[in-house]
């Protein structure tokens, strides 16, 4: 098995720093690099120029569509299929079925919400190159880590690394993985 | 402290370059002494030591006192409760005290309990999280588990007291020869699915807090079988920015929802009751009531919770006396809030001048047969909790606990004083009756409660109890700005 370089990491040692040298790369044109931290860190979302999340996009359409499903059903159940008079109330009326529908909207969102997080973030992946590498276990404990992938049109075994350096990354080392 | 500080700030060469201004030229200003906000974490721990304390009670050697607790709890939940649930299953629900006209005993008294003990978990976790209270992220994760764990216990009540669990299915909507559908008008189907739903949203929620901690269990796990299921679990969580970013707008998003359902679940359940025509039921408060009853009575299994755990556990650092302080204070709230849906409740009986409900809350208290249970509901949800105006004793755990656990029991007999009371004379003297519980009765709550409690035991043996990333996040070490996170320029 052959290995080809999967990226450039580089260790950091407090959310500043990581902050910093994040504004370095950005500056410098990389396009294609990550940031690893132990918790979210203030900020990063704007360095790295992230929009707005799409999480809440699914969220509202599965618990949208969780709420409308569940007036359909209702309807479906008890003013169509088997119309039956209970209390001599109308076979089917939004405010009976508001209840049941309104659960199950919440229940939709929370699974949009959970599946939308999963989705856009790529999980489950089990093999990650960066788990091979031992400093990085580090990452859930009080670590920050900078990866520039090299598959970014600026990467250079050379020049990246030296950037990384002067950004003030320490424990620089090449990331491969396996073809 | 000041050290460290000074320390890290050296790490970073002064002279950076001023290429980013979000870190070069920040300059951090300490708010005045009397506005400092005191710290979520006692003693200024730093990042690594947080860790290693946090993850010491999953890595380290089962303590004697787990396996002291363990090994009851683990009876009643896997010999006892079993075999109840058989008995009554394979005989019928007469082996419970239920019988005309007490047809809701022990089963729904004790549903609407675990219901209720679900409530403050949710509230803690999700509530306080939506107002940025930073204190609750050390206790936010306990508070979530006993959610789960009580809402399970909560689903199995209703489960077992349709009488033919067998038929349990009948209550969703599944396509069958008969043609027949759930009746969607009943508040009782609705229950099904708020409580479906509440432990699934619980779960989830509980379950995508934990992803990023059981990968730091997984990125310091030793054995290879510890790494592998930590894996599996952990579903490959590398914490890099991009999963940062949309698993903070997720766990926004399902704090919302799931804050939503702590003033769903429990009103549902209260329509159980006030849509029937029963005097001491059928009541428009009764929604709220149960909403507030049920965050107050967990609020008190929070407490009975934390504060043996917080000793056993070696957590003092972390869950500190004014986090316990401030559970007290939102104890002592929502004490005053039930005890004036208790006095709307009377005033209501007495001014609405409906003579059967006048009967029923008259004999709450001054009955021949269950007085005692108003007696207990009024002088424990109320005049107990108002020890806790007190400072001292909000600072003295042992009484903190003595307290909680009263809580619990007067919250046990509010619904028992609310379901038996209000059953047991009705509205034809001829069909007054009395009820008395089984030990099939007790035996199943045991049962519960020794499962719940082997579950949570469970959960704090293996799953990190304390939201470690979390707790992370808001410290000082973990900000950007702060000197302590590395800041440059910053006077502490």
């Amino acid at each position: 098995m052959s290995a080809k370089p999967y990226g450039l990491m580089a260790e950091f040692d407090t959310p500043a720093a990581i902050l910093e040298a994040a504004g370095k790369v950005r500056d410098a044109g990389y396009r294609r690099w990550d940031v690893f931290t132990p918790f979210p860190i203030h900020g990063l979302d704007k360095v790295m120029g992230f929009k707005n999340s799409l999480v809440g996009w699914f969220a509202l359409a599965f618990g949208g569509g969780a709420f409308v499903a569940t007036m359909g059903l209702i309807w479906y159940c008890n003013a169509f299929d088997y119309p039956l008079i209970v209390g001599g109330k109308p076979m089917f009326s939004p405010p009976m079925s508001f209840v049941p529908s309104y659960i199950l909207m919440i229940l939709g969102g929370a699974v949009g919400a959970f599946v939308g997080m999963v989705t856009l973030n790529q999980l489950p992946r089990l093999h990650n190159p960066l788990f091979a590498k031992a400093r990085f276990a580090l990452v859930s404990r009080d670590k920050f880590f900078l990866v520039i992938g090299a598959n970014d049109p600026k990467f250079s075994g050379i020049e990246t690394r030296k950037l990384l350096e002067r950004a003030g990354g320490t424990h620089i080392e090449l990331v491969e993985e396996e073809d | 402290m000041a050290e460290t500080a000074t320390n890290r700030v050296e790490k970073t060469p002064a002279s950076a370059p001023a290429a980013s201004v979000y870190a070069a030229n920040m300059e951090t200003l300490a708010p005045p002494v009397e506005l400092r906000r005191a710290p979520v974490i006692e003693n200024n721990r730093g990042l690594g030591w947080l860790t290693d304390k946090l993850t010491a009670f999953t890595e380290g050697k089962t303590p004697h006192w787990w396996w002291v607790l363990f090994i009851p709890a683990a009876f009643f939940a896997t010999v006892v409760l079993p075999a109840m649930l058989i008995y009554q299953i394979s005989t019928g629900i007469g082996v419970w005290g239920n019988n005309h006209p007490v047809m809701w005993g022990w089963d729904i008294i004790n549903f609407v309990w675990w219901v209720g003990v679900a409530h403050a978990g949710t509230l803690i976790s999700a509530m306080l999280f939506l107002t940025r209270q930073h204190w609750r992220t050390t206790i936010g994760r306990m508070a979530e588990a006993m959610t789960v764990f009580s809402v399970m216990m909560a689903g199995l009540y209703p489960a077992i007291h349709i009488g033919r669990a067998w038929f349990a299915w009948f209550m969703f909507p599944v396509p069958t020869y008969e043609g027949m559908w759930p009746q969607f008008r009943s508040p009782l189907m609705w229950d099904v699915f708020a409580v479906n739903t509440y432990l699934m949203v619980s779960t989830l929620f509980w379950y995508m807090g934990l992803i990023p901690d059981i990968a730091l269990l997984r990125d310091r796990s030793r054995t290879r079988v510890r790494k592998f299921i930590y894996s599996l679990l952990a579903l490959g969580w590398t914490g890099s920015a991009r999963q940062w970013h949309h698993f903070e707008k997720a766990y926004v998003v399902l704090a919302g929802l799931c804050t939503l359902l702590v003033f769903t679940v429990s009103s549902i359940v209260g329509l159980d009751f006030a849509t029937s025509q029963l005097a001491g039921w059928h009541a428009t408060i009764f929604p709220l009531y149960f909403v507030v009853g049920a965050v107050y009575c967990g609020f008190g299994m929070v407490l009975v919770l934390l504060i043996p755990l917080r000793k056993l556990c070696h957590l003092e650092d972390i869950i500190t006396p004014r986090h316990l302080d401030r559970i007290c204070k939102l104890t002592l709230l929502s004490s005053l809030c039930i005890a004036y849906i208790y006095l709307m409740e009377y005033y209501i009986a007495w001014y609405g001048g409906n003579p059967y409900e006048r009967w029923v809350f008259g004999h709450r208290l001054l009955g021949h047969t269950y007085w005692y249970g108003g007696w207990i509901m009024l002088g424990v949800n109320f005049l107990t909790a108002q020890l806790l105006w007190f400072k001292r004793i909000r600072r003295n755990l042992k009484v903190v606990f003595v307290i909680a656990v009263l809580i619990n029991i007067g919250m046990w007999f509010e619904r028992f004083t609310i379901i038996v009371g209000s059953l047991y004379q009705d509205f034809l003297p001829a069909n007054w009756g009395f009820y008395k519980q089984t030990w099939v009765d007790i035996g199943t709550y045991l049962g519960t409660l020794g499962a719940f409690f082997m579950m949570y035991l469970l959960f704090i043996r293996f799953l990190p109890m304390i939201p470690v990333a979390e707790v992370k996040s808001v410290l000082p070490q973990g900000n950007p700005h702060h000197p302590l996170g590395g800041a440059k320029g910053g006077k502490s």
